[in-house]
C-alpha cells in the first residue's frame, strides 16, 4: 500500500464520517428529512445499480420490490407493533417473490428484453391491484390495506431495546447506516467468488456456463439480493413518511431507479447513489415550481442520456479526469503521447 | 342461453380489443426487433386525437378510423426520424429512449390538457340479448379486430411490399445487396406499427376514459400478448390474445376486473417459462 493510497483512504473516511456526523448538527429539521430521503432513494438506486450494472440484468419493474417492501413494513409495523421485525419482513418478502419471479423469467431463459417487459407488467399489476383494495374486505393481519387511499400512520422506526421512536437524526443515522452497510456488503459480494462469477456471467453467459457455472442460479441469487434491498429501501421511505399509498409501484417510481443508474454511471456502485441524491434534489426544486412538470423532467433527462451520455456521469467524469491527467502529464514532461485510446 | 351468447361475446370482444392493442406493437417489434415503450402513449395520442376531432364537430367514423391513425403515423414518423432511427440495435437503450419519451408525452399532454377524464358517446346504440342489454359497439370492435388482422396478414403474405419487409426482417444485409433500403423499410414498418396504435387508441376512445396515464395499462397487456405470441407476428398475436382473453373474461366474469388482469398475467409468466421462444417458437412456425 502506498502512501498516497493511505492518505486517499484516510481521506475518504474522515469525509464520510463528517458527511455521516455533520447534518443532524448544523442542518434544520426540515432540511435533515429531505436529505433522509434522498439517502433511502440511494439505497433504492443502488439495487438497481448491483443488479444492472453487475448482474447485466435490466429490471424495469423494480418499484415492484420496493413496493412490497414499503407494504410488508407498512403491515407489520401497524400489526406486530415492533419495527425490527417488520423491517426484516420488508426485506424477506420482496426477496422471496423476486426469487419466484426470477425462477420463471431466468429457468424460462428468456431475452433480456423480455426481462424487463415482464418485470413492468408485475410493477403495473400489482398498481392495479393494490389501487383496488378498497373496503373492510381486503386486510391483512387486521389491517386494511385501504386502496388508493393507502395505509396512514404507520408508526416509524423504533429502538428494538427500548421501543422508542426515532426523531429525525435517529431516522437519518439508520438511513445512512443501512446504505453503508449494503454498499460494503456489496462490495464484499463483487470481490468475492461468488461475485466475480455475476460479471462473468454478465460478460459472457455462454462462456460462464462453458466453465461449468449455472448462470440461472446466479442471476436468481442476484435478482433476489436485488428485490431484498429494493425492500428495504421500500420500508425505511414508509417509517419515513409515515404512510404508504399505491403510488410506491407507480411506474414514475420505477423510471427514478432507471435513471439514478444511468446518470450515475451503470457498472459502479457509487454512480447510482450520486445519481439518486442528484435526481431526488431535482424533484424537490422541480416540486416548488408549476412550469415544468415532473414527469417530463424525467423523461427528457432519460432521453438525453441515451442518446448523448450512454455511459452515465461518474464513468464520463472518470474518463475526461483521465484524459486531462495524461494531457497535462504529458505537457509536463514533453513525453510522446500514447496512441493507445481508452476503448470508449 | 342469453347469458352464454353474452359471455361468448364479451370474451369475443375482450379478445379482439387485446388483439388491436396488440398488432402495432407486433409489427414494430417482429419486424423491427425495436420495443417501443412509448406505443401506450401513442395510444393515447390517438384517443386524444379522436375526442378532439369528434368533440370539434368531425363525424366520429372520420375521427375515429382516419384522423387518429393518420396524426399518429405521422408523429411515428418524426419520432423514427428523430429517435428511434439512432438506436436500431441497442435494444436496452431504445426501450430506455422510448421510455424517456414516454414520459415526455404523459407530461406534455398533463401540463397542456390536463389530467381530467375525457370520452366521447358510443355510437351505434344497445342490442338486447334475451334479458341482456349490450352495446352494438362491441360487435364493431369484433368486426374491427378482425379485418385489420386480416388486412395485415393478407399484405405481409401476398403483396409485393410484405415480402420487401419479411426479407428486410430475415436478413437485412442480404436486402439491403440486392438494392432495398432497409433504413426506409424500418421508417414505413415503424410508420405502420405507430397508426396502428392511432387506430387501437380512436376504437378504444369511446369505450375507456380518455387521460394522460392510460397508456400504460394498455401497453403492458399489449407486451405480454405480443411476448407470448413468439416470433410469427401475426399468429401469434392472434393464438395469445385469443389464449389471453379468454382467461382474463373468465376470470373476470367470476371474480373482479382486477383478478382478470391478475390471471392473465400469471397465465403469461407460466407460459414463459413452459414456452421461452412463444407459442410460434413452438407451434405454427412457418406462418406469418
Amino acid at each position: 500500500m502506498t502512501a498516497r493510497t493511505v492518505l486517499a483512504c484516510t481521506g475518504a473516511v474522515v469525509v464520510g464520517l463528517a458527511l455521516f456526523l455533520l447534518p443532524p448538527r448544523i442542518l434544520s429539521s426540515f432540511g435533515l428529512n429531505q436529505l433522509s430521503i434522498m439517502i433511502i432513494m440511494a439505497l433504492f438506486g443502488l439495487s438497481q445499480g448491483f443488479l444492472w450494472g453487475f448482474g447485466g440484468i435490466m429490471s424495469f419493474g423494480q418499484s415492484a420490490f420496493f413496493g412490497l417492501g414499503a407494504y410488508a413494513y407498512a403491515i407489520a409495523a401497524i400489526a406486530l407493533g415492533g419495527s425490527g421485525s417488520a423491517v426484516a419482513l420488508a426485506i424477506a418478502i420482496p426477496a422471496i417473490f423476486a426469487a419466484l419471479l426470477g425462477y420463471f423469467m431466468f429457468y424460462g431463459r428468456v431475452s433480456d428484453a423480455y426481462v424487463g417487459i415482464i418485470t413492468l407488467t408485475i410493477a403495473v399489476i400489482l398498481s392495479n391491484v393494490m389501487n383496488s383494495t378498497a373496503g373492510d374486505v381486503y386486510q391483512i393481519a387486521g389491517v386494511p390495506l385501504g386502496g388508493f387511499n393507502g395505509i396512514p400512520g404507520v408508526p416509524p422506526l423504533a429502538m428494538p431495546t427500548t421501543g422508542e421512536y426515532l426523531d429525525y437524526d435517529g431516522t437519518w443515522y439508520v438511513a445512512v447506516g443501512s446504505l453503508v452497510v449494503v454498499y460494503i456488503g456489496l462490495r464484499g459480494i463483487l470481490a468475492s467468488r461468488f461475485g466475480r462469477v455475476v460479471v462473468a456471467i454478465r460478460e459472457n453467459e455462454t462462456r460462464a456456463t462453458l466453465f461449468g457455472y449455472d448462470p440461472r442460479l446466479y442471476k436468481l441469487i442476484v435478482f433476489a439480493l436485488s428485490g431484498g434491498i429494493a425492500g428495504l429501501a421500500g420500508s425505511l421511505y414508509t417509517a419515513w413518511s409515515g404512510f404508504v399509498s399505491p403510488t410506491v409501484f407507480d411506474l414514475s417510481m420505477a423510471a427514478q431507479s432507471v435513471i439514478f443508474v444511468l446518470i450515475g454511471g451503470l457498472g459502479t456502485l457509487l454512480g447510482p447513489i450520486l445519481g439518486a441524491v442528484f435526481i431526488q434534489y431535482l424533484m424537490t426544486v422541480v416540486g416548488t415550481q408549476q412550469v415544468l412538470n415532473a414527469s417530463l423532467l424525467l423523461g427528457i433527462i432519460l432521453v438525453v442520456f441515451v442518446l448523448l451520455v450512454p455511459k452515465g456521469a461518474l464513468p464520463m467524469a472518470r474518463l475526461y479526469a483521465g484524459r486531462a491527467w495524461r494531457v497535462l502529464s504529458a505537457a509536463k514532461t514533453r513525453a510522446p503521447r500514447s496512441r493507445l485510446e481508452v476503448p470508449s | 342461453l342469453a347469458l352464454s351468447a353474452l359471455v361468448t361475446l364479451n370474451v369475443l370482444n375482450s379478445i379482439a380489443t387485446l388483439l388491436l392493442l396488440s398488432l402495432g406493437i407486433g409489427v414494430i417489434y417482429g419486424m423491427m426487433k425495436v420495443i417501443n415503450f412509448a406505443h401506450g402513449e401513442f395510444l393515447m395520442l390517438g384517443a386524444y386525437a379522436t375526442v378532439i376531432a369528434a368533440n370539434a364537430g368531425v363525424n366520429i367514423w372520420i375521427a375515429m378510423l382516419i384522423i387518429a391513425p393518420l396524426s399518429v403515423g405521422l408523429f411515428g414518423f418524426v419520432v423514427e426520424r428523430c429517435l428511434i432511427r439512432h438506436l436500431y440495435g441497442r435494444i436496452i437503450d431504445t426501450m430506455l429512449a422510448t421510455w424517456g419519451l414516454s414520459l415526455i408525452i404523459v407530461g406534455l399532454v398533463t401540463s397542456f390538457i390536463g389530467t381530467t377524464i375525457q370520452g366521447v358517446s358510443t355510437p351505434l346504440g344497445g342490442l338486447s340479448i334475451g334479458f341482456y342489454q349490450t352495446s352494438v359497439y362491441n360487435l364493431f370492435i369484433i368486426v374491427m379486430a378482425a379485418l385489420v388482422t386480416l388486412a395485415l396478414w393478407a399484405t405481409l403474405r401476398f403483396t409485393r411490399y410484405g415480402m420487401i419487409v419479411r426479407a428486410t426482417m430475415q436478413n437485412p444485409a442480404m436486402a439491403s445487396a440486392l438494392g432495398v433500403s432497409p433504413s426506409r423499410i424500418y421508417m414505413g414498418t415503424f410508420v405502420l406499427g405507430s397508426a396502428l396504435a392511432g387506430l387501437a387508441g380512436g376504437i378504444v376512445a369511446p369505450i375507456s376514459g380518455v387521460a394522460p396515464t392510460m397508456g400504460m395499462a394498455f401497453m403492458v397487456k399489449a407486451f405480454i400478448t405480443v411476448a407470448g405470441g413468439g416470433a410469427a407476428i401475426i399468429t401469434g398475436t392472434s393464438l395469445a390474445a385469443g389464449l389471453f382473453g379468454l382467461v382474463n373474461e373468465a376470470t373476470t366474469f367470476l371474480t373482479t376486473p382486477v383478478f382478470g388482469q391478475v390471471a392473465m398475467l400469471a397465465t403469461a409468466v407460466v407460459m414463459i417459462r413452459i414456452l421461452p421462444q412463444g407459442i410460434t417458437g413452438r407451434f405454427f412456425r412457418r406462418n406469418v
